[in-house]
């Protein structure tokens, strides 16, 4: 690993500060699940490393308003654990409970993942799926993104060099609303999926009816993708197995993977549209509950 | 040449503290291992997937190969060395042996500090809830049988305790 300067500001107000007059010379670093090993391999060589370690009033996970609010600094086996989280959006827990390994949750934050933004991750295609907004701070104001125009490529996100990540607002489902996410794992519980797919649907409690959907795929482009089209075709519809076949498809046609040790090109477009159906499936069954 | 940056950190590591100066980049895993001599903790695979050099954080597992020395500043840290009593071993410990809970030994060291934090939080596990708990220690012996059956084991132990 090369040789940089450590910085530990305690405030998020001194950490912004910082931010400001370092720039792009620094990186910050919270849990260092995904960072320490870029810098063990040289992949990144900040002559500046700002840890948000010991910055105060972050980790907080708590309803605001109505939405569930997610503190930055909170990590992934917090959300996982957390009651309230439970409560609010119990796909959200189940979906950090699927995040890699015990270790890693322990340490990984939610703003964390966010901003390293690779497009493999579990949490960000559920919070997509949930219409979450990002809130991005900088010395001279914040900014609210929502999490679909947050994403703009491969490691790649709209924060800016002097911006940090300072938490995660969830909205509340709507009634007669059911969310799940489904990742395809061929080789190790730990891994990476090969797709992962979050969906959320709501039906005419009486017909069972679609009202509404999101349907988000994760694994299989530059960033996780909203499948519009597909929610388009659910819409007004009950849930037929050939409904579900043509949902799948019309995602399919979103995803532009590349071959992995996960699988082709090709098997992870098939599968996208197999998970499709069933994250719609299970999502669907648990709206009729 | 640029002089090594470093920081003074002060960690307390199996009950005992310490004031390091370390370099910056040093990994915690290193740390224990070099600055602290405490070399029951293995590095395996570098990228936190294996859990060979798993040590508790404030009582919680965490990869050393992942976290810089100075993560650990005004931490709690406990390594394999300090899981065993003054006297004798402690439960997991002794269960590993009687019941062949390891071949080559390489993992061990995670495994038996990942399991001594899961019987802490959940004295009476389940075997998936063991499963589930260890999933990402992973032995290239492929010992599972016997580790699971060793925490199983230990559980019974602690409770008729």
């Amino acid at each position: 690993m090369h040789n940089f300067e450590y910085r530990e500001p305690e405030t998020l107000e001194e950490a912004l500060l910082l931010l400001g007059e370092l720039g792009e010379d620094a990186k910050v670093v919270a849990g260092g699940t995904a960072l320490v090993i870029m810098l063990n391999q040289r992949l990144l060589m900040p002559s500046h490393l700002i840890s948000l370690r010991k910055v105060e009033n972050l980790q907080a996970i708590e309803a605001s308003e109505g939405d569930l609010q997610l503190g930055a600094l909170a990590t992934h086996r917090a959300v996982e654990t957390s009651p309230l989280v439970r409560k609010h959006s119990p796909v959200l827990a189940e979906t950090y409970a699927q995040v890699a390994t015990l270790r890693i949750r322990n340490m990984a934050t939610v703003g964390g993942s966010l901003a390293h933004a690779d497009p493999s991750q579990d949490s960000p295609v559920t919070l997509m799926a949930l219409d979450a907004r990002v809130n991005l701070a900088s010395a001279d104001g914040s900014r609210e993104v929502p999490l679909d125009k947050f994403f703009t490529d491969y490691y790649e996100t709209v924060v800016l060099p002097d911006e940090l990540i300072t938490r995660v607002l969830v909205p509340p489902a709507a009634p007669e609303t059911g969310s799940a996410y489904v990742k395809f794992l061929p080789r190790s519980s730990e891994d990476y999926g090969t797709v992962g797919v979050a969906a959320t649907v709501s039906v005419e409690p009486d017909s069972g009816v679609c009202r509404d959907c999101r349907l988000v795929v994760g694994g299989v482009g530059s960033t996780p993708m909203r499948a519009r089209e597909a929610e388009d075709l659910l819409k007004g519809q009950r849930s037929t197995p050939e409904l579900l076949q043509e949902v799948g498809a019309a995602a399919r046609q979103l995803t532009d993977p590349v071959s992995d040790v996960r699988g082709s090109g090709e098997y992870k477009r098939a599968m996208t549209g197999v998970f499709v159906g069933r994250a719609i499936d299970q999502a669907w069954q648990r709206a009729l509950v | 040449m640029v002089s090594e940056m470093t920081r003074t950190i002060r960690l307390r590591v199996n009950g005992r503290e310490h004031s390091v100066e370390v370099p910056s980049r040093r990994l915690l895993v290193d740390c224990l291992r070099y600055d602290l001599g405490l070399t029951g903790t293995k590095e395996g695979c570098s990228v936190g997937v294996c859990g060979a050099c798993t040590v508790l954080m404030d009582g919680q597992p965490i990869s050393s190969c992942l976290a810089l020395a100075v993560f650990a500043d005004g931490k709690e840290i406990v390594t394999v060395e300090g899981i065993a009593p003054e006297e004798g071993l402690d439960k997991v410990q002794q269960s590993f042996m009687d019941h062949g809970g390891f071949q080559c030994g390489s993992c061990t060291p995670g495994m038996v500090v990942t399991a001594k934090a899961l019987l802490d939080e959940n004295p009476n596990p389940s075997e998936d809830e063991i499963k589930e708990w260890m999933m990402g220690n992973l032995c290239r012996c492929t010992g599972y049988y016997q580790i699971i059956k060793s925490i199983q084991e230990a559980a019974v132990e602690a409770s008729d305790a």
